[in-house]
């Protein structure tokens, strides 16, 4: 406690531990993660695949998802932002881009960071794919990519299936 | 303007069970569509959902919107969260029902209370400046509650024995309940204190619940349910967070709600109270004047299975079930919430 300038302060640390799990559904997303497989859940009610299988529910159909399914590696960006405002801790060079990446054969899509090109070439419908951590660094995470970088590929035309999804 | 008559129409809860491994959205899917599917309603009728839970409880924040997930949310839904047990969400969603707003509500709430240390968890629910930084825990808060009750000559070691081995007793015939034990008084005061003055038969068991509750308005309560458990009061009251400024050995909170709510106008056949500490089911009857004719907690009560932020919506799961099988026909559910009874609701609900 300080009262130097007359105003009385309490430092208060908290901490609590938690057994925190990740529920049965989620399981089997993160074991793939940690074999470098991006694995999916499908709902057996509408058939979309969620990745990542979020809570292990299907939020359309209330239900628990069902199978698994292998997606991707590589993707599609659905929409992207450029980062050009620094902060606190930031460990990436400016601009970068963070996108939203709908991985082949998921439904859902996940975001992720775009390099090795440059910001103002990144585009609605741009193929990528994941470049990976060295090994050493994996965990039961999709921290696991280091970032998505492009493939070269054509373009995909995210017109009418983005606007149906 | 007019009261609209509101009633509990179905319920549905999990078996209580510690160390659970789903998350809480796989917890509360199954009960949601268990309750949804005792009544055959169509989702889309359903134009209230509410939901109590406590963000602190999974170390995340806004953790609760997840649970949005487990409701089927499209087409778009109208959804509220409390932050807090789900009996709290109940009296919202009766809220939203008197306003004209929807006839049919739904209500739920879910506690992974053993996936952390919940006696330290809720210190965080407590006042932010004067209490939580001394960590007390509930449990020590509590015990000296029970001690001033004690010194005040209100109640005796053994008079709290007697209340938890009823509801170990009790339970056994609850197929939900957690703890449960054929055992005398006199047997649990021969265990060791924990938190003197109170032994761990004193302390509900932290469980992992969810549940799940249907309220609906008028002739869509009689279209769902044969006997509906009409709600004919409900309050809420708090007493201040101020620790030293209230009475430990009476609640005052309680004893207005339960006036407000209409305690005293009739016999009570059930009473199921929310008090996590046998002391506080004492202190609980006497705020209420409930008398020898009323049997409090045969579900054993949050004493035999305590998931925090649900397990004031089971007493009223527990109430109203008893109505509509017709065991009762004049029954009390009470919520209790906040270190030493700080606020308390209070509801009758009657059959037809």
């Amino acid at each position: 406690m300080s009262e130097a300038d007359g105003i009385m302060r309490l430092r208060q640390p908290i901490s609590v531990t938690y057994n925190w799990s990740a529920g049965p559904n989620a399981t089997s997303h993160l074991n793939g993660l940690l074999e470098g497989t991006l694995i999916g859940k499908r709902c057996p009610g509408c058939s979309l695949v969620y990745f990542p299988p979020r809570n292990g529910v299907c939020p359309k159909c209330a239900r628990i998802l069902g199978d698994d399914v292998v997606v991707g590696p590589r993707g599609t960006i659905t929409t992207f932002c450029v980062v050009n405002v620094p902060f606190l801790g930031q460990k990436i060079k400016l601009p970068y881009v963070a996108a939203q990446i709908l991985l082949d054969g998921a439904d859902i899509s996940m975001q992720h960071l775009i390099q090795e090109c440059e910001a103002t070439d990144v585009r609605i419908g741009m193929r990528v794919e994941p470049v990976w951590k060295d090994r050493s660094e994996w965990g039961p995470s999709l921290e696991n990519i280091a970032h998505f970088r492009p493939t070269g590929e054509p373009d995909r035309d995210m017109g009418v299936e983005a606007g149906a999804s | 303007m007019s009261r609209r008559d509101v009633a509990i129409v179905a319920t549905a809860q999990r078996p209580n069970e510690v160390g659970s491994t789903l998350t809480s959205v796989e917890l509360i899917l199954p009960v949601i569509n268990d309750v949804i599917a005792k009544v055959g309603i169509e989702r889309q009728k359903i134009g209230f959902w509410c939901h109590g839970s406590c963000d602190y409880m999974s170390g995340q924040p806004f953790s609760f919107v997840a649970a949005v997930d487990a409701i089927g949310a499209w087409p778009p839904i109208v959804e509220s969260h409390v932050e807090g047990d789900g009996a709290l969400a109940l009296y919202e969603a009766w809220v939203k029902i008197q306003t004209g707003e929807c006839d049919v509500a739904l209500v739920f709430s879910n506690g992974k209370t053993t996936s952390g240390p919940i006696d330290r968890i809720l210190n965080l629910q407590a006042d932010p400046y004067m209490v939580t930084p001394l960590w007390p825990g509930f449990d020590s808060l509590s015990a000296l509650q029970a001690r001033a009750c004690l010194d005040a000559g209100i109640m005796t070691e053994a008079d709290m024995a007697e209340v938890a081995a009823r509801s170990y007793r009790d339970a056994l015939n609850n197929p939900i309940a957690y703890a449960k034990e054929n055992v005398t008084a006199e047997q649990l005061l021969a265990r060791p204190y924990t938190s003197a003055p109170l032994r761990a038969h004193d302390c509900g068991v932290p469980v992992d619940g969810a549940n799940a509750i249907i309220l609906a308005a008028g002739d869509a309560a009689r279209s769902l349910a044969e006997r509906p458990a009409w709600i004919r009061g409900i309050d809420h009251r708090i007493d201040t967070q101020r620790l030293g400024a209230r009475s430990m050995t009476e609640s005052s909170s309680a004893a207005i709600a339960a006036a407000k709510a209409g305690v005293g106008n009739d016999r009570i056949d059930i009473a199921e109270l929310h008090a996590p500490y046998t002391h506080q089911e004492i202190l609980l009857r006497r705020a209420m004047n409930l008398g020898e004719g009323t049997h409090v907690n045969p579900s054993g009560g949050a004493l035999v299975s305590n998931p925090a932020m649900a397990a004031g919506l089971a007493r009223f799961a527990e109430a109203a079930e008893s109505v509509f099988s017709g065991s009762a026909d004049r029954v009390l559910a009470h919520c209790t919430s906040g270190p030493m009874l700080q606020q308390n609701l209070v509801c009758v609900m009657e059959g037809e």
